[in-house]
């Protein structure tokens, strides 16, 4: 769908007299079937409202967990009206996607893919735009001269030649009575005034740096009881039998209920549900339960790996090429299980009265969620409302295709009936057992040298697909070969005369769920670590070898070059002791090229000093909160790649907190500098592509300081 | 984190289940004397947030792993989730009330450097920043990492913490 599909269609003023308030609704073609379809507006959602105070209130479609989309929504729709930053603020908007829906997504309302700016960047523009041409056109009504002589300059509307002025709220009523233009003109982006700009400040920081920024697991609401949930240790087992009496003792525990996900303790409070909860007596039906351990699942997806799977892409004939003769290089990358253990373990709140229910949580997909509350209450979607709240975090665990949390929320409003609003919290204990993880993943890798180049290139897969049997089969998998999967590994930016990628899944009990950069998440790694081990058998620089395959891929060379240069790269030894490795990903349409300084500590551990990092992801509409997610995606990908595993044994996570699931801390923080590379193409995502390059830049510099490249990660493992 | 000696103020006694008595604690939070009614087991991150409504305290881990649910207890820095009621032995200061100079340059040098991005960890690291600067005025580095490192930020906001915290030793010298 083009972004001329996008039209006003609706015009509605919601809060109160004195308000104007700019929507746009999506085409049907822009919209998911059925459910979403059955959504049709029915109320006037919104994507800006301007009140008579001036403040300007940006609704945001997608849910902020520290991303930035409210700072870069708002700047859209802010720099199109020419408002005053200081008066512009940022909301959740509702549920629905016939207004909300991402055309990255398949029409539905969600976030994912790092695709809030790309999906946003002229629809909310234009939203700006068409509020602006609104406002002109109602003070040119009332000092009665002609609209093109109006000027407007942070949220002052102004005519030279009269001499007169005004700020927004002074017209916001008479503009929302005006019909609302069908076509406006956005600007040339040579005139932003606040895209691309520095100093944009965030429009959260400061709720976010004293306490009253409000998550899910802030709300409290008179009778609501806290419930905590029992939930099987082994992947695909039940509750068999349980006995609630000493939990009920406990004062606090108001009752205990059944569950399909588990058994549920509702008390007044944190403290008595978990003392509740540890109280239960539970007999857990474990048929059909997984019983394998991480161990044997790797061992079976190495044999697996032995022969190639469904291909993914081929270019020439790799199994003559890598016969030819030539240098054989062969390499073998595990990958564990991880959990995203966002900050804010999962939580939400809920009224329920029988008849209709209204959920407050950091809904990732909300219509996913919306459809899964309403079936499991019994209601339709109408009945049914969701407010997106701040999250502590996501990293990909809020966004479930079979939305399980919303269900389990669901079921426990149900449960204890009509008229109770409950709270349901998951511990970290929870949050570190509950699976939803990176899948585990094999990759084999062979390749040849011939004459000083890389001659062949052949990459097996073996995971587990969480696509497969949810609403995103039809997105992402196609002919057997889920991109989830093979994304990044398939399409490599080096030209290979010979090139074969192959792909295998096998199914597991354990649920499993993209993890922040998904695919990318280990084929960066594998692909990156690879083509660096090729280049030091060709006895080529890394940079200026990986240089001369990337005839194909300009912007991927672009952003290795100027993180060459931001990082003075003169081959991989730096002094000290040190030595330095580099990769470059492109991952959802961004490119991100790092160089790591590394050495190894008194303990034989890595200790990265320092990432270099350039980002090229088209204009950078907040040049800051680039940055700040280049430097957080760095940390969080460097974090698991040194320190996480979710190892199972005997189908259950032998790991439970940050003391065995362990994170990165300020200590092994590096220092980080980032370069952004100019660009005029659409803007592309953010939260996402800092991550893959990180691990296998560190790989590779450990590789010069003569270990192995790590074969098997995390690479710090307890003995 | 500081080790207490428990000092438990009892007011009443409930009808008490084994193991557990039940009493109210008289306990001072931001300046004001408040009695609650808790098990002596319940972590003082509860009574913040449950029993008194404080919710700019944060639970990330309940095992002291984390920092997100960092108080003041007279001035120290402590993790509230693994401190039973029946161990407070001061007065309690949250994120909702934290003042005085390094408090002011904490938030404004964070606000500045647009350090949070989720934000649930941040009340935490700013306690835990103020107690720094009180300790050090001008910390290192070294210092800054030492002080912080019991403040998980999933985020990873690392390099701007360290750079904010910089920032507010230069806003106390002003
Ligand atoms: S919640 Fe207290 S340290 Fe994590
Ligand atoms: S800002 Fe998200 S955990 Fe620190």
């Amino acid at each position: 769908m083009g972004i001329e599909d996008i039209r006003l269609s609706r015009r509605s003023a919601i809060g109160g007299a004195g308000a104007l308030v700019i929507g746009l609704a999506l085409p049907a073609a822009g919209r998911a079937q059925g459910a979403a379809k059955a959504a049709r507006p029915i109320d006037p959602n919104a994507y800006v409202r301007i009140g008579s105070d001036d403040v300007v209130t940006v609704f945001v479609k997608h849910i902020e967990f520290g991303q930035g989309p409210y700072t870069g929504l708002a700047t859209l729709v802010a720099e199109e009206l020419d408002a005053d930053w200081a008066r512009v603020r940022a909301e959740a908007a509702g549920s629905n996607p016939a207004i909300y829906g991402n055309v990255s997504l398949g029409g539905i309302q969600g976030t994912g893919g790092s695709t809030a700016i790309a999906s946003s960047y002229e629809l909310m523009r234009r939203a700006g735009a068409t509020a602006r041409a609104m406002l002109v056109q109602a003070a040119a009504a009332e000092w009665n001269v002609p609209p093109a002589q109006i000027s407007v300059e942070k949220g002052v509307i102004r005519h030279k030649a009269s001499g007169r002025s005004g700020r927004f709220g002074e017209f916001a009523a008479a503009a929302a009575k005006l019909p609302a233009p069908q076509d406006v003109k956005l600007k040339d982006p040579k005139d932003f005034q606040l895209i691309g700009k520095t100093g944009v400040r965030k429009v959260d920081s400061a709720d976010k740096t004293n306490g009253k920024a409000k998550f899910a697991l802030d709300i409290q609401t008179p009778g609501m009881l806290t419930v905590v949930v029992a939930r099987p240790p082994r992947f695909g087992a039940k509750i068999g039998s349980f006995d609630a009496a000493d939990a009920l003792k406990v004062r606090g525990v108001k009752a205990v209920k059944a569950l399909p996900s588990g058994v549920a303790v509702y008390a007044t409070g944190m403290w008595p549900a978990l003392k509740g909860r540890s109280a239960l007596k539970i007999q857990w039906d474990e048929n059909g339960a997984e019983a394998r351990g991480s161990e044997e699942m790797i061992a079976q997806f190495r044999a697996m790996a032995q022969k190639p799977g469904a291909v993914a892409a081929k270019t020439g004939d790799v199994d003559a090429a890598l016969a030819a003769g030539g240098e054989l290089v062969e390499a073998e990358y595990v990958f564990p299980f991880l959990a995203h253990a966002p900050m804010e373990p999962l939580d939400g709140y809920i009224e329920w009265d029988g008849k209709s229910a209204l959920a407050r949580f950091g809904s990732q997909i909300q219509t996913l969620d919306h459809a899964a509350l309403a079936k499991a209450l019994g209601v339709p979607m109408p009945q049914v409302k969701i407010e997106t709240m701040l999250a502590g975090g996501s990293f990909g665990r809020r966004a479930t295709a079979v939305a399980h949390f919303a269900t389990e929320l669901a079921e426990a409003a149900k449960a204890i009936g009509p008229g109770t609003p409950v709270k349901l919290v998951w511990t970290r204990e929870d949050d570190i057992h509950g699976g939803y993880y990176r899948p585990l993943f094999v990759h084999r890798m062979r390749g040849a040298v011939k004459d000083g180049q890389v001659a062949a290139w052949a990459n097996d897969i073996v995971g587990q697909s969480f696509a497969k049997g949810t609403p995103f089969e039809a997105m992402m998998v196609k002919d057997g070969v889920d991109f989830g999967m093979i994304e990044g590994a398939h399409q490599i930016p080096y030209d290979i005369p010979a090139f074969r990628c192959t792909v295998q899944d096998d199914p597991t009990p354990v649920t499993t769920l993209w993890w922040r950069s998904v695919g990318h998440t280990h084929t960066g790694y594998a692909v990156e670590c690879f083509v660096d081990q090729l280049l030091e058998k060709a006895g080529k620089d890394p940079v200026a070898g990986r240089l001369a395959m990337m005839a194909k891929a300009p912007r991927a060379a672009g952003v290795l070059r100027a993180v060459a240069e931001l990082a003075r790269w003169n081959g991989p030894t730096a002094a000290n002791g040190r030595a330095r490795g580099v990769a470059v990903v492109e991952s959802f349409n961004s490119y991100v090229a790092q160089i790591a300084e590394v050495s190894l500590d008194e303990n034989g551990e890595p200790k990265v000093h320092k990432i270099w990092c350039a980002v090229d992801c088209g204009v950078a509409v907040n040049p800051d909160v680039v940055r700040a997610q280049a430097e957080g995606g760095i940390g969080y990908g460097l974090g698991h790649a040194l320190y996480a595993e979710v190892p199972l044994v005997k189908g259950a996570a032998a790991v439970s907190n940050f003391n065995d699931y362990r994170s990165l801390r300020i200590m092994e923080m590096p220092e980080i500098e980032v370069v952004i590379v100019p660009s005029a193409e659409p803007p592309t995502g953010i939260g996402e592509p800092g991550v893959p390059p990180v691990a296998p830049a560190v790989a590779n510099a450990l590789a010069r300081l003569g270990r192995q490249r790590p074969a098997r990660l995390p690479m710090v493992r307890p003995a | 984190m500081t080790l207490i000696a428990p000092s438990i103020k009892c007011a009443s006694v409930w009808g008490a289940q084994p193991g557990y008595s039940q009493m109210a604690y008289n306990i001072t939070v931001n300046g004001t004397a408040r009695a609650v009614d808790v098990d002596e087991d319940t972590p003082l991150l509860w009574v913040i947030r449950d029993e008194l409504g404080l919710t700019g305290t944060k639970f990330g881990c309940g095992a002291a792993m984390c920092g997100a649910c960092t108080v003041h207890m007279d001035g120290q820095p402590l993790r509230s989730c693994s401190l039973p009621i029946s161990a407070v032995s001061g007065e309690i200061t949250t994120i909702e009330a934290v003042d005085g100079p390094e408090a002011k340059a904490v938030q404004q040098a964070w606000v500045a450097r647009d350090v949070p991005q989720c934000g649930y960890c941040q009340s935490g690291q700013v306690m835990s920043a103020v107690a720094l600067l009180r300790e050090i005025p001008k910390p290192t580095d070294k210092d800054i990492d030492l002080a912080m490192n019991g403040n998980i930020c999933r985020c990873a906001t690392y390099v701007r913490i360290r750079a904010a915290i910089h920032d507010a030793a230069k806003l106390l010298e002003a």
